[in-house]
């Protein structure tokens, strides 16, 4: 069970978060002109790296804030964590 | 019974407590502190099971967790647990154990037949016959096989016993309490730092319980004993016997399997039978010691074959005799002890040495007591059938490839060394690697890449005092790098034998003409000619083989088989073991039970049980509950003789004709606040929200990004800046996640706050053509005249001094209002509503009379709202805005959603306006047609129209909008049932909705 330092908690363990997927996904704007092909990247199609992956995970049991996390997917190594607005890399 | 093999001056059981227990239905007795086999090894009892594959007689090998033998199905309290350890199960009075894997008795086993078949049976055989006729696999094959194999019984009663979870953390979790455990445990400690110290056996100490030892002028016993006694008084300190650590997952969790009364005849009413530990460490130890490992030689299965340490540890901790007889075979000193053990209790061992010669310490000391010792000796074979009678010696050659003047001599046990294997499991499982050192022959850890450090033997280090200085510093360090303290502890004056080296002498060759069976794996019956042939087959990685042949794959995962498998991969290939290397070892390190895994979530703790504020008055009249997600929610009210099917149709013609109430508590509530709240509104729904006025609600719908819809339901606006938004009951903890996840990340710019208000209020639906005169009577001070609060209203009121807000909303179809409170006052609410409803004849009803009244208005809900329809679909089109953007909007312009035949909602009406439509039947043209015949849609929920007193279902019918009028059948194959069927529109009561409006 991973151990995940919440930026606004502490470390807590996994069983007190939701996992979000990739975090560097982008909604496309409001009222934006976009094409099929863009909009269905955004809606279905998202990358499975092995290694370093910015993810989001919710924590639902705990601050209910949503947060970044640096992991390595293959090692489960967390680098570093965000608050969800924070800037990475 | 005579204890025939019982010592009388040493071992640390109790003879003061005898007990009696039975095995396979003979009494026999053994003391308190003795395990299983213990006690029947006392009583003289060595044959104890069948092999899995040849059905041999399988005696004892071991003397704990490594024990590959002796597994037996045991009785305890009326109730039976398979594949126990007899080495590890402790004796209690009336203990009640029987042999597994063989038929009729463990004497007379018809499945041994196997055994004089086997060449029939060699590695892969399954594979291989049991593959064709495919037909032949169910019906022939798998039961045959099913009936043949196996270890023991599952008990088919429901578990009684009860077992905990509970979470922990410490600074340093250390695993095993021999000499490394103890030392760094007590360094650490001393030091401040939280520890936790688990010892899987009951008794702590690990190898000083019996070894020839002395540290500061103590026996090794004593020493452990007063370390434990004093850690024991520490704060700072847990000290777990009966405690297996036997899994280390990610970020330092360990798992521990806590055996709480195992070793009691049963327990108590609020004592669990296990507990597992979910431990969070900072730091880990593992000092889980070495297991010795065998030499391979011929028959070498024969019950009263063991392993020397066993039969050391049988002697000194048990008082208890392997034999009489004893050989001990070896390729290194520590057999020795084993040896003098015997010497010491007056029994005469030969001791055959596969090595040329050795003048270490012990040997030296061997040899002057007088004990036979022959070098370049090696036992070839075992005889005897259900218990060694003699064994064929030889003399071994240099090279160790020829044997020479054979011979037999009477024995009635071999006590085998081929030295020994750490154990790595647990370093191996935290993802650190291995690497294989070769003055042991032996796999040790390697680099870690978690927070773990080896110690001692698991290490590979095999003195006491290198393994104490090593365990004291460690100890210390690890602490001091947590606590910043720096008290460290003198390391103690350490006397023991110094060992010379090991032969590196694993199996002996077959003499010519001779095939007996040399088993590596002693619980699947893997023989040294089942690698062979798999090699020779084309098998190369050892992941395969082991496949191939089950090597190492029964319960006890080869603790005394892998290596020497390795050995013989690496020398038909001709390559080092370390190239060949290890199978990923994986937890759990022995076998835990499922109900430990599972706990206390069983029943009716399995989840959470939600009661709505009104949920005594509900169980006090007569309700029948269902679950509801987490909720428990009132069905119907039952009254006399009557059913489901009778009582929700009173309840809803109540509904229609006079007034009814029900709990609505457990809808979703979510207070949506801030000043751009209607903005945030007006992205999440698919309708217009930036112009609705203060105390007014608004139906709306959401949807996925995908264009699904997602959730429906009300949301009145409060005041200025706040809005009250409710959620269906099963989508309420979604819809929150899914609010938070745009206002925190995709528009953190709106100010926007969110917070559940689901249990803050309690919630009643009071519905029917006398709702409004029943409202006025609750609520003489508040105008709730039509015009005072008009359909789709909100205003807040006052109910006999409780506040209270009246949100004139309606699920039913009929006039209909929703009044909340806080939830403290939800039951006077109720019993208000109850009493002053008597006057209009009002009915409590529940969610199948809520069922019925809003399928036949044909109001969708969430077997309609099932994640794969879209507004369309569901006759939600009129509330998507063409104007303005939303979540999900996008997803609409698909072209499969605008397909002109695309499905959508519909009523059903059978013809016969009699029978029941199950839900899920599929809706066809042709009752008859061909398989696969074409679906055009599925009924998504079925009620009994009290408007129409007639069956009606409404349905996702493909095409639905043009199929009004059309004649289909509804098939549901699960029932049986084919029935006639006509589409008609949804709205099958009220189409204009005027009731509602009245
Ligand atoms: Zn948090």
């Amino acid at each position: 069970m991973l151990y995940i330092k919440c930026p606004h908690c502490g470390l807590r363990s996994q069983n007190e978060f939701a996992y979000g997927g990739d975090a560097s996904v982008k909604r496309p704007e409001l009222n934006k002109e976009i094409s099929d092909q863009e909009w269905d990247e955004f809606v279905y199609l998202r990358k499975s790296p092995r290694g370093k992956h910015l993810e989001l995970w919710h924590h639902v049991s705990g601050c209910r804030q949503w947060i970044k996390v640096l992991r390595d997917t293959s090692t489960h190594e967390i680098f570093n964590t965000y608050k969800s607005e924070e800037k990475v890399g | 019974m005579v204890q025939n093999y019982r010592l009388d001056k040493i071992g640390l059981v109790n003879r003061e407590k005898k007990l009696s227990f039975k095995f396979n239905g003979k009494k026999y007795f053994g003391y308190e502190g003795d395990t299983l086999a213990s006690a029947l090894i006392a009583n003289g009892v060595h044959l104890v099971g069948r092999s899995f594959k040849y059905h041999r007689p399988r005696g004892f090998f071991g003397a704990g967790v490594d024990e590959p033998y002796a597994i037996v199905q045991l009785y305890r309290n009326g109730e039976t647990e398979p594949n126990v350890r007899a080495t590890e199960q402790e004796l209690f009075e009336g203990l009640e154990a029987k042999s597994v894997n063989c038929w009729p008795s463990v004497n007379f086993d018809i499945g041994a037949i196997n055994n004089f078949l086997n060449i029939f049976l060699p590695a892969g055989f399954y594979y291989k016959t049991f593959m064709w006729p495919r037909s032949f696999w169910y019906r022939i094959y798998e039961p045959f096989i099913r009936k043949a194999a196996g270890f023991g019984v599952a008990s088919k009663e429901h578990d009684k016993e009860r077992y905990e979870h509970k979470y922990e953390y410490c600074d340093l979790l250390i695993a095993g309490s021999g000499p490394s455990g103890l030392a760094s445990a007590y360094a650490a400690a001393k030091n401040g730092a939280r520890v936790i110290l688990a010892e899987d056996k009951p008794r702590f100490g690990g190898s000083l319980l019996t070894s020839d030892v002395s540290i500061n002028n103590q026996s090794g016993k004593e020493w452990a004993d007063n370390i434990i006694t004093e850690l024991k008084g520490m704060t700072n300190v847990t000290v777990k016997n009966r405690a297996q650590i036997f899994g280390y997952y990610d970020h330092n969790m360990l798992v521990m399997s806590e055996r709480v009364t195992d070793h009691l005849p049963k327990s108590d009413e609020f004592t669990p039978k296990q507990r597992l530990w979910y431990i969070r460490a900072k730091q880990v130890v593992i000092s889980s010691g070495s297991i010795e490992r065998p030499i391979v030689f011929g028959n070498n299965d024969t019950p009263g074959v063991v392993l020397a340490s066993a039969a050391k540890e049988y002697m000194k901790v048990y008082g208890v005799l392997v034999g009489k007889k004893p050989i001990v075979f070896t390729n290194n000193d520590s057999a020795y002890e084993t040896a003098i053990e015997f010497k010491k209790n007056n029994i005469n061992p030969i001791v055959l040495d596969s090595r040329q010669d050795s003048n270490s310490e012990i040997v030296k000391e061997a040899k002057s007591l007088g004990i036979d010792i022959k070098f370049s000796h090696v036992v070839v074979a075992a005889k005897g059938y259900k218990k060694v009678k003699s064994c064929d010696i030889a003399e071994i050659s240099e090279d160790k490839q020829n044997l020479n003047q054979i011979k037999n001599i009477e024995c009635d046990c071999i006590c085998v060394s081929g030295f020994w294997t750490p154990t790595i499991h647990l370093a191996s499982q935290s993802g650190g690697k291995t690497k294989f050192k070769e003055e042991i022959d032996a796999f040790v850890p390697d680099k870690s890449k978690q927070k773990e450090v080896t110690l001692g033997s698991a290490n590979g280090v095999f003195t006491l005092e290198e393994t104490l200085k090593t365990s004291f510093e460690k100890g210390f360090e690890l602490s001091k790098e947590i606590t910043n303290n720096n008290n460290s502890q003198q390391i103690p004056k350490v006397s023991e034998k110094k060992h010379s080296k090991h032969d590196k002498f694993w199996c002996v060759p077959l003499p010519k003409g001779k095939k007996y069976k040399r088993f590596l794996d002693f619980q699947n019956d893997v023989a040294v000619s089942d690698i062979e042939l798999a090699i020779r087959e084309g098998y190369r990685s050892i992941e395969h083989v082991k496949r191939y042949t089950t090597l190492g794959m029964a319960t006890d995962q080869g603790k005394t088989s892998n290596l020497n498998g390795l050995q013989l991969v690496s020398n038909i290939e001709n390559k080092v073991v370390p190239a060949v290397g290890h199978t990923t070892f994986r937890p759990p390190y022995t076998p835990i039970s499922i109900g430990a895994i599972v706990g206390r979530e069983i029943g009716k703790h399995s989840k959470p049980t939600r009661k709505s504020p009104m949920h005594n008055w509900h169980e006090k009249n007569n309700a029948v509950f269902v679950d509801a997600g987490v909720w428990l929610r009132p069905r119907y009210y039952k009254r006399g003789n009557e059913g489901l099917f009778e009582a929700s149709k009173r309840e809803a013609e109540n509904v229609r004709k006079n007034v009814g109430v029900c709990d609505v508590t457990t809808l979703g509530k979510i207070d949506v606040k801030g000043p751009d709240a209607a903005e945030f509104l007006n992205r999440v729904y698919t309708n217009a929200w930036l112009k609705l006025p203060v105390g007014k609600a608004r139906y709306g719908v959401m949807l996925r990004e995908d264009g699904i819809v997602m959730d429906d339901g009300t949301t009145t606006r409060i005041s200025e800046n706040h809005y009250h938004m409710t959620t269906t009951t099963a989508q309420a903890a979604n819809v929150l996640s899914h609010l938070e996840y745009y206002l925190q990340l995709v528009w953190p710019e709106l100010d926007v706050n969110v917070v559940s208000t689901t249990e803050q209020w309690a919630g009643a639906a009071i519905a029917g053509p006398k709702s409004r005169d029943l409202l006025q009577k609750l609520f003489p001070d508040t105008d709730v005249s039509n015009e005072g609060l008009p359909f789709m209203g909100f205003v807040e009121a006052n109910l006999f001094g409780v506040n209270a807000r009246i949100f004139r909303i309606s699920f039913s179809g009929e006039l209909a209002y929703e009044v909340n409170v806080e939830s403290d006052n939800g039951n006077f609410m109720w019993e208000k509503i109850i009493e002053i409803g008597k006057d209009f004849d009002l009915q409590p009803y529940g969610t199948e009379a809520l069922s019925t009244l809003r399928i036949e208005m044909g109001h969708v809900a969430g077997s309609e709202l099932d994640g794969r329809t879209i507004p369309y679909d569901t006759g939600l089109d009129g509330l998507v805005s063409k104007k303005k953007d939303f979540i999900g909007k996008r997803s609409l312009l698909k072209k499969a959603y605008n397909e002109k035949d695309r499905q959508r909602l519909v009523g059903v009406v059978p013809l016969d306006k009699k029978t029941s439509i199950p839900e899920g039947s599929h809706l066809v043209k042709d009752p008859k047609g061909k398989l696969p015949n074409p679906k055009l849609g599925h009924i998504s929920a079925s009620c009994w129209s009290v408007e129409h007193n007639n069956p009606f279902s409404l349905a996702i019918l493909k095409d639905g909008k043009n199929m009004i009028g059309s004649k289909l059948y509804a098939m549901s194959p699960l029932k049986n049932k084919t029935i006639a069927v006509e589409i008609v529109s949804s709205h099958y009561v009220d189409p204009k909705g005027e009731r509602v409006r009245s």
